[in-house]
């Protein structure tokens, strides 16, 4: 079995998988990391995105062997409950989901967001967003906890 | 003014089904207090809910409450968690139960200490009286006997006492979300379990004629495949394998063509062609105060809606010799687990059901086939759990489906364009085929054994439970005489079951564009026209304060149009009124939602304020974008590309002001927004464009249609 080198939430490792399968895969299965969500399997959703080098990309439809030599973060490299990350913080504050489990999805693309435009406008962060789906009607509290997050992150 | 209830002389009724205390609450030493309600958590908060009344009641903080998931096990049986019913129901009987429990508490401990029970006080569970004399909830615990049955005479606190209830506070499965620790059925991994897929055509109700399984017992890591009748699926070590297991056991089945499905393009037709229950569900005979000059007639249609979670169902199960235990997001343990026993031909007692949330539900979806999918296949696990979880198209085509639905009101008119009779009549399968309610199962799997359960045909439930497809039918208003019909087909080619407001959407809709237009064919303002039909002062309190709020009625602008919608949800449950604000050429969108909520005393406002937002959320999205999808064969509409829901750049602005009535008992408010919001929408298009459009979804189709039949 071929393996795959790549560094998951700031930690190297090695993995011995088939690379033509997805990401999620490895990281739900093989790794155990519940973050990620499966929703769709095929990229509509968001609700598996997780952090790519910069970007936010759904894990379902990412074929393992891409990820060789990148660094790929998941909710569980954002923040816990001890060091939360602001967006962690913003989403509690703000009460800013119903059933949750788009959640880590979406504070993966708003993480992704965050870093490269710290002061995104509101309808900046519903483009972001507009990869994610919610079913619950959350919408506006996860765009107010964002901004919540931003403004947190400026202010220091 | 609104007069406080009566205190509650009897037993809430699930006190009445579960009297016991200890079936209710437990109490620890070391300072927890232990609350197991039979309603569970689907995305809506109720959980944080009932720990607020717990807390409060008994003066304890809330961190010291926990929170136990409904199990058959251990929690008293409290049906489904469904209807808005769950404060009204369980809040009450949590209410009065936790009452009792302080007052034997208190009785205790002025025994013990020797002083007057009217002198004692409890502050975070530490009871103390005059004369520094003091012992506690946790001291006394292992003394006080709650093995015992509710009595009637228990005395909540009043209003002005409660400090927890009525506040915001945060939701307590909240933290555990964002940051990804296991709360999710999906999430949860069961020491040595296995996984599970089932094998489904995508033609509807096909058979299984010939499974050849050669190639998927190829597949690395396969345990079992299970094939009985039309029933088929895979067992492997790992999900991966499941999966590729599954897929080669598809290449390997032969289905017979399944049986036909109507045409998507005349739902009306199909409706009103098939066979029907009729039922007259309401009759009001008047005089008439004025000759009836001319009537008016129109027919307001809305397809079939799906579920549509985020996260395909799933759910866990694991055979012991005869005993089963499952693991599952169903609204209803004890439900589910009476049609399992049904199917199985095992007692239910040799059954233990237990929930784990899923993701948001929104009423009867696959949560329960899923279950009886995974205790299928778990009998060919040696002993071993079983996860199953279903595909996104599964999820799209396989689950229940909300009823399609044709509704037609014939208003007669006097002379000046007022109502003097008015006659409302529907044609949709039935809203609700829950599992465990009726001789035979609910449950897909069962309809697939080599011996097969019937198919059961979706019925509705009675007015007393807020009817189905005629939910919300009978209209507030003080027309002087009415008929209300409903037909129920007894045919059903579509799956149907409840989901979020059964017929309220459909009806609410048809009622408040009809009276909309007839107030414009007046020229008489549509909130004043409906304050005038009015005697309920909630009602028109809601629709004062949705009208201020939202400026009504603001200046006309080219292209952008106002609307105005209002409901009491089932007629008994929480008062909602919205102004829609929407902007449209040959695409309508959804610019602001201003809402104005009564849900009586209003446990958690942000929560209520959540779930409002939520509601009308969901339902732009119903109105704008939503059909399920077919041809004459099969569902098509089986992703998020074919079965579009609303993004957030199409969310509107949402206003909610929540009239806070603490004296009132607490009502539901989960399901109050849709059909105002889908009224209010279809108000504000005639406003901007000239035009009623009477079709769901709003899309440009439908808008070109309606623009057509206009000129």
């Amino acid at each position: 079995m071929p393996s795959v080198r790549f560094r998951l939430n700031g930690v190297g490792k090695d993995i011995d998988a088939d690379p033509d399968r997805s990401l999620l895969d490895i990281l739900r299965g093989q790794l155990g990391m519940i973050g990620p969500h499966f929703g769709c399997g095929a990229g509509e959703c968001g609700a598996c995105n997780v952090i790519i080098d910069d970007r936010a990309v759904a894990a379902c439809d990412t074929p393992f062997w891409s990820v060789a030599g990148k660094d790929v973060t998941t909710i569980e490299g954002l923040g816990n409950a001890e060091r939360p990350h602001p967006l962690q913080r913003a989403f509690i504050a703000e009460q800013a989901l119903q059933c949750g489990y788009c959640a880590s999805g979406i504070l993966m693309s708003a993480a992704a967001l965050l870093k490269r435009n710290p002061a995104p406008t509101s309808r900046e962060v519903k483009e972001a967003l507009d990869g994610n789906l919610c079913r619950c009607g959350s919408h506006n509290r996860m765009v107010r906890a964002v901004l919540r997050a931003a403004k947190e992150m400026a202010t220091g | 003014m609104n007069q406080p209830s009566p205190p509650p002389s009897k037993l809430p009724v699930s006190l009445v089904a579960n009297p016991l205390l200890s079936s209710w609450l437990k109490f620890s030493a070391h300072g927890q207090v232990t609350v197991s309600p039979g309603k569970v958590e689907i995305g809506q908060g109720i959980v944080t809910a009932l720990a607020q009344i717990a807390a409060d009641e008994l003066d304890v903080d809330i961190s010291r409450v926990q929170m136990v998931r409904a199990s058959t096990a251990v929690s008293p049986n409290e049906g489904v968690t469904s209807g808005s019913l769950s404060v009204q129901q369980s809040g009450r009987a949590l209410r009065h139960a936790c009452a009792e429990v302080r007052h034997i508490f208190l009785q205790l401990a002025s025994e013990r200490l020797g002083v007057d029970i009217d002198t004692l006080d409890v502050d975070d569970g530490t009871i103390s009286g005059p004369g520094n004399v003091a012992t506690s909830y946790w001291e006394l615990a292992d003394d006080v006997l709650l093995d015992r049955d509710a009595t009637p005479d228990a005395k909540p606190k009043p209003v002005a006492r409660r400090v927890l209830a009525g506040a915001s506070v945060q939701r307590i499965d909240i933290p555990d979300k964002v940051f990804a620790r296991p709360r999710f059925i999906h999430d949860w991994a069961l020491p040595d379990m296995l996984h599970g897929r089932v094998l489904r055509s995508e033609n509807a109700r096909a058979k299984l004629v010939e499974l050849n399984d050669e190639r998927a017992r190829a597949i690395a890591d396969l345990v079992a495949v299970v094939h009985d009748g039309s029933f088929a699926g895979v067992v492997s070590e790992t999900e991966h394998g499941a999966e590729a297991a599954l897929q080669a056991l598809r290449k390997g089945a032969v289905w017979t063509a399944g049986e036909p499905l109507p045409d998507e393009s005349d739902l009306a037709a199909f409706l009103k062609a098939q066979p029907t229950e009729t039922t007259i569900i309401d009759k009001r005979t008047a005089p008439p105060s004025a000759p009836k000059t001319r009537t008016i007639r129109r027919q307001y249609v809305r397809p079939y809606l799906a579920h549509a979670s985020i996260a395909p169902s799933c759910a866990m199960a694991q055979w012991n010799g005869d005993r089963l235990h499952v693991w599952t997001h169903s609204q209803g343990v004890y439900l589910l687990r009476t049609d399992l026993a049904l199917v199985l031909n095992l007692r239910a007692e040799n059954i233990a059901v237990e929930h784990l949330e899923g993701a948001g539900c929104y009423g009867h979806n696959a949560a329960d086939d899923v279950a009886l999918d995974a205790v299928l296949l778990a009998r060919a696990a040696g002993g071993r759990p079983v996860r199953v979880q279903w595909s996104r198209a599964g999820e799209m085509s396989d689950a229940p489906f909300g009823a399609a639905m044709a509704i037609e009101i014939e208003a007669d008119l006097d002379p000046s364009g007022e109502i003097v009779d008015w006659r409302h009549s529907i044609w949709s399968n039935g809203h609700a085929a829950r599992p465990g309610r009726a001789a035979q199962p609910a449950l897909l799997a069962g309809y697939e054994l080599k011996n097969p359960f019937p198919r059961m045909i979706s019925t509705n439930p009675p007015q007393a439970n807020g009817g189905g497809g005629d939910r919300n039918a009978v209209p507030l208003y003080d027309f002087r005489s009415w008929q209300i019909e409903s037909h129920r087909l007894t045919t059903m080619p579509i799956r149907t079951s409840a989901l979020r407001t059964l017929g309220a959407q459909g009806n609410v809709f048809a009622i408040e564009s009809m009276l909309d237009e007839i107030a414009a064919a007046r020229d008489e303002d549509p909130v004043a026209f409906r304050l005038r039909h009015l005697d309920d002062e909630r009602a028109k309190d809601v629709i004062c304060a949705a009208a201020k709020r939202a400026g009504w009625k603001p200046a006309k602008q080219p292209g952008i149009g106002y609307g105005i919608a209002f409901a009491r949800y089932k007629n008994t449950g929480a008062y909602c009124a919205v102004v829609a604000e929407i902007e449209g050429d040959e695409d309508i969108r959804v610019r602001k939602l201003t809402l104005a909520v009564d849900v009586g005393e209003a446990i958690n406002p942000d929560g209520v304020i959540n779930q409002i937002e939520g509601g009308a959320i969901q339902a732009t999205s119903w109105v704008l974008k939503e059909r399920v999808r077919f041809d004459r064969q099969r569902i098509t509409s089986t992703s998020w590309t074919e079965y579009p829901i609303l993004r957030f750049s199409e969310v509107p602005n949402i206003e909610v002001e929540v009239i806070q009535r603490p004296e009132i008992d607490p009502v539901g408010a989960g399901e109050a927004a849709h059909g105002p919001v889908t009224a209010a929408i279809a108000n504000a298009i005639f406003d901007a464009l000239g035009v009623r459009v009477r079709q769901l979804p709003f899309t440009r189709e439908h808008l070109v249609a309606a623009m057509e039949q206009a000129s």
